[in-house]
C-alpha cells in the first residue's frame, strides 16, 4: 500500500498552551486509520492543521510524497483532503442544497439549480439517504446534518476523508450505516482518518490506530496488534482502566413526578407531548432515545429554561410547574447542559470566575459588595486539584481549555452545592475514556449520597452501565422503562424507534 | 389626492431605499455598518459636485458610488482585515462623513444644477392610481426598482450571493468550503457602501438639486433600523422605505394644509413611526426563527478557538 499522507514532526502552540508537540504518522491509500487520544491530546488541532485552518509552527505534511504547504482550507481541499468537523460546518439557515452547493468546486456564478440538484440527488440515492434538498438545515436531526457534511466531501471527490468523532451523535443503527458507507468508500481506494472514543467502534472499523498523548504521537499499531485494553492503557498511560459496576440502589420516595407534560418549541411544534416520568430518590434514571426526540426540552423544562404548555411537575406534594416555588426549587437542580461552550460556561471569563457562578451570591466569595479574590482563587485551586482540571496560567479564559476540561469545570461548579437533583445532558459527549470514567464516577458517588440523576445520553453502553432504570423516549413521549440488568441493546433500539415493549415481543 | 400622496411617498422613500439596500448587503456578509449616515452625505456631496463639474447626472451618480465605495473600504479594512470593532468603526465613519462633507461642501452651498427629470414609461404610467407614482418618475427611481430585484436575484440565484450569505451566517463553514471570507466581506461592505452613496446622491440630484450641509438629516439611521424591519430582504426593504416615505409625505401634506400642529412635531412623525414599527416587527422576529445573519457583528479569525 502506498502512503497518501505523511505527517512529520508537526508542532503547534496557542497562547499559553502547547496543543501539538511532535506528531508524526502516515495514512495509506484505502485505509481506515483511527486517531485515539484523551481530550486535549491534540486530535482536533492536528486535524485543523491538516485542513489548513491552522498553520503549524514546525514540521511538514506530504501528500502522495510531495511536500505541501497549506495557507487556507482552499489549498487543503484542492489536495483532496476533506473533513467532517465535530462542530458541523453548516449554515443552519440555508437549505441542504445550498449547503452542499457551497462546498462544490467550479460552480458557475449563474448556476443551474436543476442540474446541480439532480447531481446531488444522485449521490444521495446512491447511499440510500433520506434527505430533502429543500429543507433548511436547522430543521434536521444532528444525524442527518452529518450526512450532509459527508455528501459535501463525496461530491468533491475527496481522496482523504477526516471524520472527527462522527458517531458521537448517532444511534447504534445509524453508526452501522455510517460504517457501511465507510467500508464502501474504502473499497473505492479512499483513505479515512477516523476519530472516536468508543472502543467497540475503534476495534470494529480500524485498519491501523495511532495513539496521541499530550500532543505527541505515541505509537501506531496495525490490526491484530491491538486490543481494547492495550489501546486504553496506552492512551491513559495507566495499566488499569477503571472497571466497575454500579450497585443498584433505589428508594421508593419519588422526588420528581412529571405528569402529562407538553412543551412547545419556538416553531410551535411539540418537543414534549403528554410526557410522564417518575424520578426516585438516589437513583440514576437513564434516558435513551435518538437525539432530537425531546431530551433537550425535558432538560430545559426541568432546569427552568423553558415553560410547559400543559401538564404538571410535582416535587413531593408540591406542584412546581408554574408557581414561584419553582425558581427556588430550580436553584437546587444541577444542570450539565448539552452545549458546553454556549450555555455551560462564560467562555471569555477565567476558570476562577466560572467556578463560582452558581454560588457567587453566597457570603463565602465576597466581602460586603466586593469580590473576595483570595477565597475565589482558593476555591479554584481546590476544584482544579480535586477534578484534575488541566488549565493554562491563572486567568486563562475557559474557552482555551479542551472539551473535557471545560466539562470538568462545569461539573465541579454544578456539584459544589450538593444538589438534590442533577440533570445531565450528554455529559460525556466528546470526552475520552479517562474523563468519561471520571464523570461516571462523580455521578455514581452523587447517587450514593442520595442525589437523584436524570442522565440523558446517547451511548447505550454508558446508560446500561450507570443507570438504575432506563426510560426510553420517542417523539416527546415516554415509551417505557426497562431494567438495565435485564434488557438488551436490541430491545432498547426497538423502543427508540417507537415500538412499545408489548409490540417488541 | 391619493395619487399625489403616493407619488410623494415614492420620492421620499427612494433615498432610504438605496441606503437600506446597501446596508443589507453589508449585513448579509456579517458586517454591521453604522456609517450609513456618513456614507449618504459623502454620496450626496460627491454626486452633486460630479454633476456640477461635468454637467452630467450619470457622472454624478458614478462619482457618488465611487466616493462611498472608497469611504466604505476604510470601514471594510478596519472591520474585515484588521478585525476591529464594527460598532466603533461605523460610528467613526458617520462622524467622518458629516465632518468631511461640511468641510469640502462649503464651496458648493448655494449652487444649483439641473436635477433628474421625470420620464414617463409609456403604457405603465397610465395605470390607475399606481401608474403615476411608480412609472412617471426619474431614472434613479427606476434604477432602485431594478436594484431591489437584482439584489434578491444575486442572493438567491448566484454562487457569489450564496457566498456572501454564507460568510455572514457561518464564516467558518464558508471558509472550510474554500470561500475567502475576507474577500467576500470586503466587497460586500464596499459595494454596499456604494449603493448607500447613490441614496445620498438622490437627495442632492433629484429631491432637491443642490447641496445642503447635513442634508441626509438622519435618514441613514432610519436605514440602519429598516434593515431589521426588512428582515435582511430587499423586497421588504422597499416596503419599509416607502412606509417612512409615506409618513414623510403625509406630514408635508399636513404642513402645506396649514395645520396648527407644530412643524417640529410633524417632522418627527416619520422617525417616530419607523421606530414604532421596528419595535413591533422585532418583537415578532424574536418569536419566529430569526432571520438575522448568525455571524453578524462577529469578526472572523480562522485560528481563534471558539
Amino acid at each position: 500500500m502506498t502512503d497518501i499522507l505523511q505527517i512529520e514532526n508537526i508542532r503547534k502552540t496557542f497562547p499559553g498552551v502547547i496543543a501539538l508537540d511532535d506528531v508524526s504518522f502516515s495514512v495509506a491509500r484505502g485505509e481506515i486509520h483511527t486517531l485515539l487520544g484523551e481530550n486535549g491530546a491534540g486530535k482536533s488541532t492536528l486535524m485543523n492543521v491538516l485542513t489548513g485552518l491552522y498553520h503549524p509552527d514546525r514540521g511538514q505534511i506530504r501528500m502522495a510524497g510531495e511536500k505541501i504547504h497549506f495557507t487556507s482550507p482552499r489549498d487543503s481541499l484542492a489536495c483532496g483532503i476533506g473533513m467532517v468537523h465535530q462542530h458541523f460546518m453548516l449554515v443552519p439557515a440555508h437549505s441542504v442544497f445550498e449547503n452542499i452547493l457551497l462546498a462544490l468546486d467550479n460552480v458557475p456564478n449563474f448556476y443551474s439549480r436543476k442540474t446541480y440538484k439532480e447531481k446531488i440527488q444522485k449521490l444521495i440515492d446512491e447511499f440510500n439517504l433520506d434527505l430533502d434538498l429543500n429543507t433548511p438545515v436547522w430543521k434536521l436531526s444532528i444525524g442527518a446534518q452529518q450526512w450532509i457534511e459527508l455528501i459535501k466531501l463525496l461530491m468533491r471527490d475527496c481522496q482523504l476523508l477526516i471524520l472527527d468523532e462522527p458517531t458521537a451523535v448517532l444511534t447504534p443503527q445509524e453508526t452501522e450505516r455510517l460504517f457501511n458507507v465507510l467500508r464502501k468508500l474504502k473499497k473505492q481506494e479512499k483513505s479515512i482518518i477516523f476519530i472516536s472514543h468508543k472502543m467497540r467502534e475503534v476495534m470494529e472499523i480500524s485498519d491501523r490506530v495511532t495513539i496521541l498523548k499530550k500532543g505527541r504521537s505515541l505509537a501506531t499499531l496495525a490490526r491484530g496488534d491491538f486490543d481494547e485494553s492495550k489501546l486504553a492503557s496506552l492512551m491513559i498511560g495507566k495499566d488499569k482502566v477503571p472497571q466497575w459496576q454500579k450497585a443498584l440502589q433505589m428508594s421508593d420516595e419519588i422526588v420528581l413526578d412529571i405528569q402529562g407534560l407538553s412543551v412547545r418549541n419556538e416553531r410551535g411544534l411539540s418537543d414534549l407531548d403528554d410526557f410522564n416520568l417518575e424520578l426516585k430518590k438516589g437513583e440514576i434514571l437513564g434516558i435513551a432515545g435518538v437525539a432530537g426526540n425531546g431530551q433537550k426540552a425535558l432538560a430545559e423544562v426541568l432546569t427552568g429554561l423553558k415553560n410547559a404548555s400543559h401538564g404538571r411537575i410535582m416535587a413531593g406534594q408540591k406542584d412546581i410547574t408554574k408557581s414561584n416555588a419553582r425558581y427556588s426549587y430550580i436553584a437546587g437542580i444541577a444542570h450539565i447542559p448539552e452545549d458546553r461552550k454556549a450555555i455551560g460556561i462564560a467562555p471569555d471569563m477565567s476558570i476562577d470566575e466560572n467556578l463560582i457562578m452558581k454560588s457567587f451570591k453566597s457570603g463565602s466569595f465576597r466581602s460586603w459588595i466586593f469580590q473576595n479574590k483570595k477565597a475565589i482563587r482558593r476555591n479554584a485551586e481546590e476544584k482544579i486539584e480535586q477534578f484534575a482540571i488541566k488549565t493554562g496560567p491563572d486567568g486563562t479564559p475557559v474557552r482555551y481549555l479542551s472539551g473535557g476540561n471545560i466539562q470538568k469545570v462545569i461539573i465541579a461548579r454544578e456539584l459544589s452545592e450538593q444538589p438534590a437533583v442533577l440533570v445531565a445532558l450528554y455529559p460525556t459527549r466528546g470526552l475520552d475514556i479517562g474523563s468519561a470514567g471520571y464523570v461516571h464516577k462523580v455521578i455514581a458517588d452523587g447517587a450514593d449520597r442520595g442525589m437523584s440523576t436524570i442522565l440523558i445520553a446517547e451511548d447505550l453502553d454508558e446508560l446500561l452501565k450507570l443507570s438504575d432504570r432506563i426510560a426510553v423516549m420517542f417523539r416527546g413521549k415516554l415509551i417505557g422503562y426497562v431494567n438495565p440488568r435485564k434488557t438488551t441493546r436490541e430491545e432498547i433500539g426497538l423502543m427508540m424507534s417507537g415500538e412499545t415493549p408489548g409490540d417488541a415481543a | 389626492m391619493f395619487e399625489i400622496l403616493l407619488d410623494a411617498t415614492v420620492r421620499a422613500g427612494t433615498p432610504i431605499l438605496f441606503a437600506t439596500l446597501g446596508a443589507i448587503i453589508n449585513e448579509r456578509a456579517g458586517i454591521i455598518n453604522l456609517g450609513i449616515e456618513g456614507l449618504m452625505l459623502i454620496g450626496a456631496l460627491a454626486g452633486f459636485s460630479g454633476t456640477y463639474w461635468s454637467g452630467s447626472l450619470l457622472v454624478g451618480v458614478l462619482a457618488a458610488f465611487c466616493a462611498s465605495f472608497i469611504a466604505g473600504s476604510i470601514h471594510a479594512l478596519i472591520t474585515v482585515q484588521l478585525r476591529g470593532n464594527q460598532i466603533v468603526s461605523g460610528l467613526a465613519m458617520t462622524m467622518f462623513g458629516v465632518g468631511i462633507t461640511a468641510l469640502f461642501g462649503k464651496g458648493m452651498v448655494g449652487l444649483t444644477i439641473d436635477g433628474f427629470k421625470r420620464v414617463a414609461i409609456p403604457g405603465l404610467s397610465q395605470l390607475p392610481i399606481i401608474g403615476k407614482a411608480f412609472f412617471n418618475q426619474d431614472m434613479l427611481i427606476y434604477f432602485s426598482f431594478v436594484l431591489v430585484f437584482l439584489i434578491w436575484f444575486f442572493f438567491y440565484h448566484t454562487l457569489w450571493g450564496l457566498g456572501v450569505r454564507s460568510v455572514g451566517e457561518n464564516p467558518a463553514a464558508a471558509d472550510t468550503c474554500g470561500f475567502s471570507v475576507s474577500r467576500y466581506r470586503f466587497f460586500a461592505v464596499t459595494i454596499g457602501s456604494g449603493f448607500v452613496g447613490i441614496g445620498g446622491a438622490y437627495l442632492s440630484l433629484a429631491s432637491t438639486p443642490m447641496w445642503i450641509e447635513n442634508m441626509s438629516a438622519g435618514r441613514g439611521w432610519i436605514a440602519v433600523a429598516l434593515v431589521i424591519f426588512a428582515g435582511w430582504s430587499s423586497p421588504r426593504a422597499m416596503l419599509g422605505a416607502y412606509l417612512f416615505g409615506g409618513i414623510t409625505a403625509m406630514q408635508l401634506r399636513f404642513q402645506a394644509m396649514g395645520t396648527t400642529i407644530s412643524a417640529h412635531i410633524l417632522q418627527m412623525l416619520p422617525y417616530f413611526f419607523t421606530i414604532l414599527v421596528l419595535v413591533i416587527s422585532t418583537q415578532r422576529l424574536q418569536k419566529g426563527a430569526s432571520q438575522q445573519p448568525e455571524g453578524l457583528g462577529l469578526p472572523y479569525d480562522r485560528e481563534d478557538r471558539k
